[in-house]
């Protein structure tokens, strides 16, 4: 791919040609793109499109099959973890690798020396790490446990971690994925910071604000090649968009639909663990809305989600259906009492990888006289009924026989949907219903969350993305560590107000943690 | 070296790889048979003559592939669901100690009645005996690993006290040996004159039974479900906890059944050598076969052929019959291998 070269001084990493495949699969296509020093690149793309294989064949963990990256004008070997490191490539994962039971300084140290050996000279680590943290603002207290820092921080921690080993180029992956919105400007006026000290940095994302807000040029990668480079001051999000997803993207149009009776209550429920507890829940769940359950990661949406689907039991506090206290609550009485699911994870919670499309998608239903008489499985029933849902999910997949690990995320989650929805659930629960979907499966899930809510169904929406729950969700509420908010109307509260609300603003959590 | 997935396994893979399994097999047992100074081809030669040669060796074959079908099919249910019972040489005893206690006499019935009776008993014994360890597993997270196997110890050992006392024949001149099963407590032979009995027949007719239940009933799908993946099964509502439960019935009372067809089949009676390590040899068999039930009695002829066909070559070339023990692992291990390579592609850096 030709450009014109970023004329001021030579490039801190050049990748040339990279090509990976994985059998007829092409993940990355002749992809070519230089960093500049001082610059803030960032690679945008959807799941799928390419991105976490290129940083793996950047790292070394993967080797490609055509095409060599450069370092500082030397080329790395191939295959070699090592190698990036030495060359002074930091990465910042999206889950971090930190040991909780450590100390920050020990945490940062680990791996540059033997953290037991009488030779490791802790004042001088920490020396050197108050270095670090003067010289680009970022505050990290060497002395404190990791297991006692806040999200935000622990970002700090790995950043850290990499300018510990010398790092003259960093690169994050998805690193807003688990911030609040004032924590994700906070870590893009350190990216600044960065670059001003003589940094270069790639951030990996698939969200076209912080991309505009947060970098100098952006290279978008698409279906394994990249479909554009641009300066980030000379674009807007809609080309972004169009360049990310390859065609023009619509918001879903929310049509307004009469606010029905109750069909769920929760009533101050509270949980036992594991997990984060809810504290004291209560929320209305109407036919004909969806309640967009807002915040950020591992503030007990994932045990909300559990109590809904059945997974979990409220400790204290009630759950009715209908006007009717359910008690034994379990997920074969969440499938009793109507509620259609889908779970946040497809792989691990969703579907059972080594079975076949027929068999995960009866997976509810086996006992139902429709599957099975007196202990025996009709299996031409469940194919049948397969090869419906593949039908009207319009998934692609060899036929209902293939075993469900060989679909996509997007295919995936549509058997999944089809599952959910057969029989027109009443309530339904969609727990981070898109993640990691590409934009065309986004689409077609919101329309049937929105074609749900017509029909007169509760749509109870988990999700970290909050614009998608702007975007769908009749009433919002902002989930903060266990509790949850009063439900307001969309529109009601600005986007910066919902953002210190996922914060922890105006709750009894952040009184306690002040 | 490393390991990348492969998206879809090709179907030539997944048949050349085991082929090329048992190919490794043989090269590297000819090498042990080279060391032990004789000709692979005839070693080779005389296994396979001395399992398949003859009509009595086939029968050989299949006698003793009889416990190893039971204790396979015990171990492939069980480990289907992921309930990793490494008991079935415990279970197996406990089926024939029911067998000798219900066959001595105790119950004079006919034998239409008797056998019924003494198979219902067996698989009940062998049931109750994994129902602990799976009550232990689900309400307290006890590794059924370790109990299952510490089992199989106080088993043998609870076998010797019962022949050293209340089960001891009185007419045994002092071996620590039961009585023997009177005449309607035992399965009769299929060829007169030959030791293959209608036990071989059960274990067919059980491999089919099991392979039913797995692939056509509600509780083979359960069982499979929460094997794959009991996460999912759950949140789908499937009742974990009693699947694993009914898993460790089913699988108790199959590994229980070659003790009795041991038993009541080919000894006659009880004694302490009984089994040779069948339990164990069985997740041998149930990994050979990828678990499935109709595979388990291929594998278990295969396995059986090996150590009957080792026997006469031993004692035709000299050789040692361990040999059949370093080929039935050195297949389990290549096979491993095999399966592995169809799921990853191995890259050199």
């Amino acid at each position: 791919m030709d450009r014109p070269r970023v004329p001021m001084t030579a490039p801190v990493l050049r990748l040339s040609g990279i090509t990976k495949r994985f059998g007829p699969l092409t993940a990355n296509d002749a992809i070519s793109f230089e960093l500049a020093q001082g610059e803030v690149l960032a690679l945008l793309g959807e799941n799928g499109a390419g991105k976490t294989t290129l940083m793996n064949i950047l790292f070394g963990h993967y080797v490609a099959d055509e095409g060599t990256v450069e370092a500082f004008g030397k080329q790395l070997p191939p295959g070699d973890p090592r190698a990036a490191l030495t060359a002074g490539i930091g990465m910042v994962h999206q889950h971090f690798t930190l040991a909780e039971n450590l100390s920050v300084l020990d945490n940062i140290a680990l791996g540059t020396q033997p953290l037991l050996s009488p030779r490791f000279d802790r004042e001088k680590a920490r020396r050197r790490i108050a270095e670090i943290t003067s010289e680009f603002g970022l505050a990290v207290n060497p002395s404190a446990l990791v297991s006692a820092l806040a999200v935000g921080e622990r970002q700090r921690v790995e950043i850290v971690k990499a300018l510990y080993r010398d790092a003259k180029v960093l690169i994050l992956d998805e690193p807003t994925a688990v911030l609040t919105p004032a924590e994700s400007r906070a870590l893009f006026e350190t990216l600044r910071k960065l670059t001003a000290g003589g940094l270069s940095v790639i951030f990996i994302s698939h969200k076209l604000h912080e991309v505009m807000a947060g970098s100098d040029r952006v290279i978008v990668l698409h279906g394994g090649k990249v479909a554009g480079e641009r300066r980030t001051a000379d674009t807007d999000v809609h080309e972004l968009a169009k360049l990310m997803v390859g065609r023009e993207v619509l918001p879903p149009a929310v049509e307004p639909v009469p606010r029905g009776a109750v069909l769920m209550q929760l009533d101050g429920v509270s949980t036992a663990g594991p997990g984060v507890r809810l504290d004291g829940v209560s929320l209305r769940l109407h036919g004909g809305e969806i309640v967009g359950i807002a915040g950020v990661s591992g503030n007990g949406q994932a045990t909300l989600a559990a109590l809904v689907a059945g997974m979990a039991a409220p400790s204290s506090g009630s759950l009715s259906i209908n006007g009717r206290p359910e008690a034994g609550w379990s997920p074969r009485a969440a499938l009793a009492a109507g509620i259609g699911r889908i779970p946040e994870d497809r792989h691990s919670t969703g579907t059972i990888g080594d079975m076949t499309i027929a068999e995960n998608v009866a997976l509810e239903a086996y006992r139902s006289p429709r599957f099975s008489k007196s202990g025996f499985l009709n299996g031409r029933a469940m194919r049948g009924f397969a090869e419906q849902v593949i039908g009207d999910y319009e998934v692609k997949c060899p036929g209902p026989d293939a075993r469900i690990r060989l679909l996509s995320g997007g295919n995936m989650q549509k058997l999944i949907l089809g599952r959910a929805l057969d029989g027109d659930p009443a309530i339904i629960l969609a727990n981070q219903p898109t993640r990691g979907l590409d934009v065309g499966a986004v689409a077609y899930v919101q329309e049937r969350l929105l074609a749900a809510r017509a029909r007169g169904a509760a749509v109870l929406l988990i999700s970290e993305d909050l614009d998608e729950v702007l975007a769908l969700a009749d009433r919002i509420a902002v989930m903060y560590r266990g509790r949850l908010s009063e439900p307001f109307s969309r529109g009601e509260k600005t986007t910066a107000e919902i953002g210190a609300m996922m914060a922890g603003a105006g709750s009894d959590g952040a009184a306690h943690a002040a | 070296m490393r390991l990348e997935p492969v998206v879809s396994p090709s179907a030539l893979a997944s048949i050349l790889y085991p082929a090329g399994a048992i190919l490794v097999t043989v090269v590297i047992a000819s090498l042990l048979v080279l060391v032990a100074g004789a000709s692979p081809f005839t070693v080779f030669g005389l296994v396979l003559k001395g399992a398949a040669g003859s009509q009595f060796a086939l029968m050989e074959t299949l006698t003793r592939a009889t416990p190893l079908i039971f204790t396979g099919l015990a171990v492939a249910v069980a480990f289907r669901a992921r309930l990793w019972n490494i008991g079935a040489e415990a279970q197996l005893y406990a089926g024939a100690i029911i067998t000798v206690v219900l066959g001595t006499g105790a119950l004079p019935l006919p034998a239409v009645v008797l056998l019924p009776l003494m198979i219902a008993a067996a698989i009940l014994a062998g049931a109750m005996l994994l129902a602990g360890p799976a009550v232990l597993k689900i309400r307290f997270g006890v590794d059924e690993v370790v109990t299952t196997l510490l089992i199989n110890f106080i088993m043998v050992l609870f076998v010797s006290m019962l022949l050293e006392g209340v089960l001891k024949d009185p007419m045994g001149l002092g071996w620590p040996q039961s009585q023997k099963l009177i005449a309607d407590a035992r399965l009769p032979r299929i060829v007169t004159g030959r030791r293959l009995h209608y036990g071989f027949v059960l274990a067919i007719l059980s491999a089919v039974v099991v392979w039913i239940v797995m692939k056509k009933t509600t509780l083979g799908f359960e069982m499979r479900a929460v094997g794959h993946n009991p996460e999912a099964a759950r949140f789908a509502g499937i009742p974990v906890n009693r699947v694993l439960m009914k898993t460790a019935l089913f699988s108790g009372g199959l590994a229980a059944l070659a003790g009795f067809s041991e038993v009541a089949g080919l000894k006659g009676n009880l004694t302490l050598d009984l089994s040779p390590g069948y339990g164990y040899s069985g997740i041998v068999v149930a990994m050979l076969a990828l678990l499935n039930p109709l595979g388990v009695v291929v594998s278990a002829i295969f396995v059986a052929g090996i150590f009957v066909g080792a026997d006469a070559m031993s004692r035709a070339a000299g050789v040692p019959s361990y040999i059949a023990d370093v080929m039935v692992a050195l297949a389990l291990l290549t096979m491993v291998v095999a399966i592995m390579l169809t799921r990853y592609r191995v890259r050199w850096r």
